[in-house]
């Protein structure tokens, strides 16, 4: 019997809530319902629906012939899925060894992994191309997978460990009276407890690694492993007066990135849900 | 017990791959950067340590000070309108979303984290569309309400342009704190919650009395992730301004003003010695704000565990 809301109440939330996914949702809507329109109804009307008169998939058809967008597609999957699933297993593993044990240096070493939070990876580019030039890494999907995993472990470790403080110590002694080892704690009791911070985490770490133009651009530039965003910023920078292009470019981009954030926040839902029940 | 133990290999294995990585990728070149810091050309195309020589230029020189006063002090509006406009709605949007048995909380939550995935290409793209006094949507619509003359082209003056641009990248970001918030929120209890109820206290004042104090921690969070990213911002700027950061500098961050000097820009040459000088410098200013929330403020919240 927790608070029955009153319907006032509840109108006030839902209006809220409606006016800001308006303004969320807007700009998203003026780039699809342009990309579909032909140039001169662009001009005309930015903000009416494309109607039988004025619908021209022109611009698609030029993002079409021109680079190879799946094959962009399918290179920006890889690198953040493979990115992402590394950062996830070792941020969550040394995080529950900085909130879980104490030893000599631990405060240090938290400062340490939190050090990367505070200063844009960018600054080392120069040395990180010589480190993947000597390791033969130059233009393989591997290099950008290694930078991503440093890029995105700091801020994974610290909101891990922040959120791995509020495990219960009981349920982990518990489990150490049961004899179970320190890794079997890790796995079945405290990684599916944080599994809603795990799904934040997911989504934060994605994001970046997605849209990042910089690294692909000096580490992996090569037509076989061009990703997505470095692919539709070529693109818009040849094409920069053909707005019908652009704009279909530009929604294509948004299309993977919100499949991809949609998947995980299915998870993320059902992560909450399952560390919310005792 | 398990203190005993000369070495307890497990907090090895759990720390080695992600340190490993780090130190690597990211430590090892961050390092080489704030050491070419110190080094500054010798005019014969090798390279001269100078020590500090290059931050006194900085700081000192008026040429290079006045930029560096200039991109720190829109560095931190920039961040203020984070913080006053950013975090307070990401905290009611989680707040109004976590309502219990409140229909389609999934749609709002998730159409309300979209612009949080979108590039920077496109959000720079298409603000400026929207924004735009020739094609622009805004002039239109505030013309549809009666209101056409409060438009000006608000990226293109200079006491707008950086207001405008932190609203723009507010707009973006928005979701970050409400999904930790929403997510610190629902985390909570029903116990705790249904307690509250008993002692008669719902709604409005149940949120500041009772959750409020057992989100603070993750209030902390984003506003240290806030300032840090604010800090390091500079993609917004240069997809929509470029990196001149116009109009007259005025929409200048550390971040467009490191890439100019580091990289150069049109007519300017690149100076890798004092664009690591001004990375430095940022490292510093992020450093001691960390350091000031890590000391002063987390040591003193209180964690409750459940």
């Amino acid at each position: 019997m927790s608070a029955r809301m009153s319907t006032g109440r509840t109108v006030a939330a839902h209006a809220a809530l409606l006016t800001y996914t308006l303004i969320a949702l807007f700009p998203v809507f003026v780039i699809v319902v342009n990309s579909f329109k032909s140039r001169k109804a662009i001009f005309a009307d930015p903000l009416a629906l494309p109607l039988p008169g004025t619908f021209d998939p022109v611009g698609y058809e030029t993002v079409m012939k021109q680079g190879d967008f799946f094959l962009y597609f399918q290179n920006s999957l890889i690198v953040t899925c493979a990115s992402l699933f590394c950062v996830l297993l070792f941020g969550a593993m040394a995080a529950f060894a900085l909130s879980e044990y104490r030893f000599r240096g631990n405060i240090l070493m938290g400062l340490y992994l939190a050090l990367g939070i505070m200063i844009p990876i960018r600054l080392g580019t120069v040395a990180i191309l010589e480190i993947m030039v000597a390791g033969g890494l130059v233009n393989t999907l591997t290099a950008l997978i290694l930078v991503y995993t440093a890029q995105g472990l700091p801020l994974a470790v610290f909101i891990l460990s922040e959120f791995m403080r509020s495990v219960s110590d009981d349920l982990k002694n518990a489990g150490r009276i049961d004899g179970l080892s320190e890794y079997r704690i890790f796995f079945t009791l405290v990684l599916p407890l944080v599994r809603p911070a795990m799904a934040t985490v997911a989504v934060f770490t994605m994001i970046p690694i997605w849209n990042d133009l910089w690294f692909p651009l000096i580490l992996a530039p090569a037509e076989s492993t061009k990703t997505v965003t470095l692919g539709a910023q070529v693109f818009i920078g040849q094409f920069v007066t053909n707005w019908n292009a652009v704009l279909a470019a530009l929604s294509l981009a948004i299309v993977p990135v919100l499949v991809l954030y949609l998947v995980f926040s299915r998870q993320l839902i059902r992560g909450i849900t399952a560390g919310a029940v005792k | 017990m398990a203190a005993r133990r000369p070495v307890r290999w497990h907090i090895v294995v759990f720390l080695a791959p992600a340190v490993a990585v780090y130190t690597a990728l990211m430590i090892v070149p961050l390092f080489g950067t704030l050491l070419q810091s110190l080094f500054n050309t010798d005019g014969q195309g090798g390279r001269m340590f100078v020590g500090l020589r290059n931050f006194a230029t900085l700081f000192g020189d008026a040429l290079w000070s006045k930029q560096f006063w200039n991109a720190l002090g829109n560095n931190a509006w920039f961040f203020v309108v984070h913080m006053l406009v950013q975090n307070p709605i990401g905290v009611a949007l989680a707040a109004i979303l976590s309502t219990p048995r409140l229909r389609m909380a999934a749609f709002y939550r998730t159409a309300i984290f979209i612009p949080t995935i979108l590039s920077f290409v496109i959000v720079g793209f298409v603000w400026k569309l929207i924004l735009s006094p020739i094609w622009g949507i805004a002039p239109g619509m505030l013309d549809m309400v009666g209101l056409k003359s409060l438009f000006a082209p608000w990226l293109g003056k200079e006491e707008y342009a950086l207001t405008t641009l932190a609203l723009v990248s507010v707009w973006q970001f928005v979701g970050i704190p409400m999904m930790l918030i929403y997510a610190a929120l629902l985390s909570i209890p029903d116990e705790v919650i249904e307690a509250a109820e008993m002692d008669g206290i719902t709604g409005m004042s149940q949120f500041w009395k009772i959750k409020l104090p057992l989100i603070l921690p993750s209030i902390g969070i984003i506003s240290i992730l806030t300032f840090v990213g604010n800090f390091n911002a500079f993609d917004l700027i240069y997809v929509s301004q470029g990196a001149l950061a116009g109009p007259d500098y005025s929409t200048d961050i550390l971040g467009t003003f490191l890439y100019r000097t580091f990289f150069g820009f049109q007519l300017q040459l690149g100076d890798p010695y004092m664009g690591s000088a001004i990375a430095g410098a940022m490292f510093g200013i992020i450093l001691v704000g960390v350091c000031l929330y890590l000391f002063g403020i987390q040591t003193r919240l209180r964690r409750y565990q459940f």
